[in-house]
C-alpha cells in the first residue's frame, strides 16, 4: 500500500496522518504539495488531511478543492484509486465533487473538540475491513463545520446504496440524539463514493492510534488500508 | 466595470448563523424582524467593457468557485 498525503496551506494534520500510515504500512508516506500536477508514481491511496486549508476562506475546503493536485486526485479516483479525506479533507472532497453533499456550520454554532463514538456501518470496503459490522469505536472530533447536508434525493441514494460509512453514536452504540455533535443529517459522520473507493469523514481516526494517548480504535482504519492489496497505478 | 455577486443560502437549508443573528437582534430590542438569512457579497472589478462577456465570466466564477450550488444560489449584477 503506497500512500501519499496532500498538503495545502493551512492544513495541520498531515504529520498525524503520516504517523498513522507509517505505523500501519511501515512506510512514511510522501507529502505532496497542492501545486503539483501529479501524484507520486504508484500511489494507491491519497489522504487529504484535516486543518484549515486557506483559512477556511470563502467556504471550508472550497479553494483547496480546486487546486492543481485535485485534478490528479479525481483521475486517480476515476481509476478506482483510494482516497481518504479527514475533517477538512472531507470538506475538500465534497467541494471538489468527489463526494456529494456539503458540510455546513455545526447546528449549535460551536466548535466541538472531544472524543466521540462512531458506529461502523459496513466492513466490506478497503477502509473498514478490520472492524466488525456495527462495532462502536471511539475516535476524536474537532470541527466547527461538520454538519453534513445533502438534498433529499442524494440522501436517499446514499442510504439506499449503503454508502454511509460511520454514524455518530453513544458509547452503547445508540445512534443520534445527544450523540450527534453537529446536526448532521441521519447522524452521518462519514460517507463513501459510489464505488466505495473514496471515503470522507469528519472524525479523526489518526489521533486514536496509541494507547498512551486515549486509545487505538483508529488503527483499524489504517490497518484495513495497509492490508488491502490492489494496484491503481496510472 | 464594476459588478456585485450575491450568494445566498437556498430556501430550506438551515442557517444557524442567521438564526443566531436573528436572536441577537431580538435581544437588542430591534423590533419587527421575522427572520434573518446570512449570505455573502463580492464586489468585483472587471477590465472588460462588454456587459454580456462580464456577465458570462461572473456566472462562470459563481459556478466554479464563488457559490456551492448544492446549498447556495447566486445573483450577478453589473453596476
Amino acid at each position: 500500500m503506497n500512500a501519499a498525503v496532500l498538503l495545502f496551506p493551512g492544513i495541520n494534520r498531515e504529520n498525524d496522518v503520516a504517523r498513522a500510515l507509517q505505523q500501519a504500512t511501515g512506510k512514511r508516506p510522501p507529502i505532496v504539495w497542492h501545486a503539483e500536477h501529479d501524484l507520486p508514481k504508484g500511489t494507491d491511496l491519497v489522504v487529504v488531511p484535516g486543518g484549515f486549508s486557506y483559512g477556511d476562506y470563502l467556504r471550508c475546503g472550497a479553494i483547496a478543492g480546486r487546486a492543481n493536485i485535485m485534478d490528479a486526485v479525481r483521475a486517480h479516483a476515476a481509476r478506482g484509486g483510494l482516497v481518504l479525506g479527514i475533517c477538512n479533507g472531507f470538506q475538500i472532497l465534497c467541494e471538489s465533487g468527489l463526494l456529494p453533499g456539503v458540510l455546513m456550520r455545526n447546528a449549535n454554532l460551536k466548535f466541538v473538540c472531544r472524543e466521540q463514538h462512531l458506529r461502523v456501518e459496513r466492513t466490506d470496503t478497503p477502509f473498514a475491513g478490520k472492524y466488525a459490522k456495527g462495532q462502536v469505536i471511539k475516535v476524536c472530533i474537532a470541527h466547527g463545520e461538520g454538519n453534513y447536508i445533502a438534498d433529499a434525493e442524494t440522501l436517499k441514494r446514499l442510504e439506499g446504496e449503503g454508502r454511509v460509512a460511520f454514524r455518530y453514536c453513544d458509547e452503547a452504540g445508540k445512534v443520534g440524539g445527544a450523540a450527534n455533535p453537529n446536526g448532521s443529517l441521519n447522524d452521518i459522520a462519514g460517507i463513501y463514493s459510489e464505488k466505495l473507493n473514496v471515503l470522507g469523514m469528519m472524525p479523526h481516526p489518526e489521533n486514536l492510534i496509541d494507547a498512551l494517548i486515549g486509545g487505538i480504535d483508529g488503527r483499524g482504519l489504517f490497518d484495513s488500508l495497509a492490508g488491502f492489496s490492489a494496484s491503481f497505478a496510472a | 466595470m464594476k459588478a456585485r455577486v450575491t450568494v445566498t443560502l437556498k430556501t430550506g437549508v438551515l442557517d444557524p448563523q442567521g438564526k443566531a443573528i436573528e436572536g441577537a437582534l431580538r435581544s437588542l430590542g430591534v423590533e419587527g424582524v421575522d427572520s434573518v438569512r446570512q449570505g455573502k457579497v463580492f464586489d468585483i472589478e472587471l477590465g472588460s467593457a462588454d456587459r454580456s462577456k462580464a456577465e458570462a465570466a461572473l456566472t462562470n466564477a459563481c459556478e466554479k468557485l464563488l457559490a456551492n450550488t448544492v446549498v447556495e444560489n447566486y445573483r450577478v449584477e453589473i453596476l
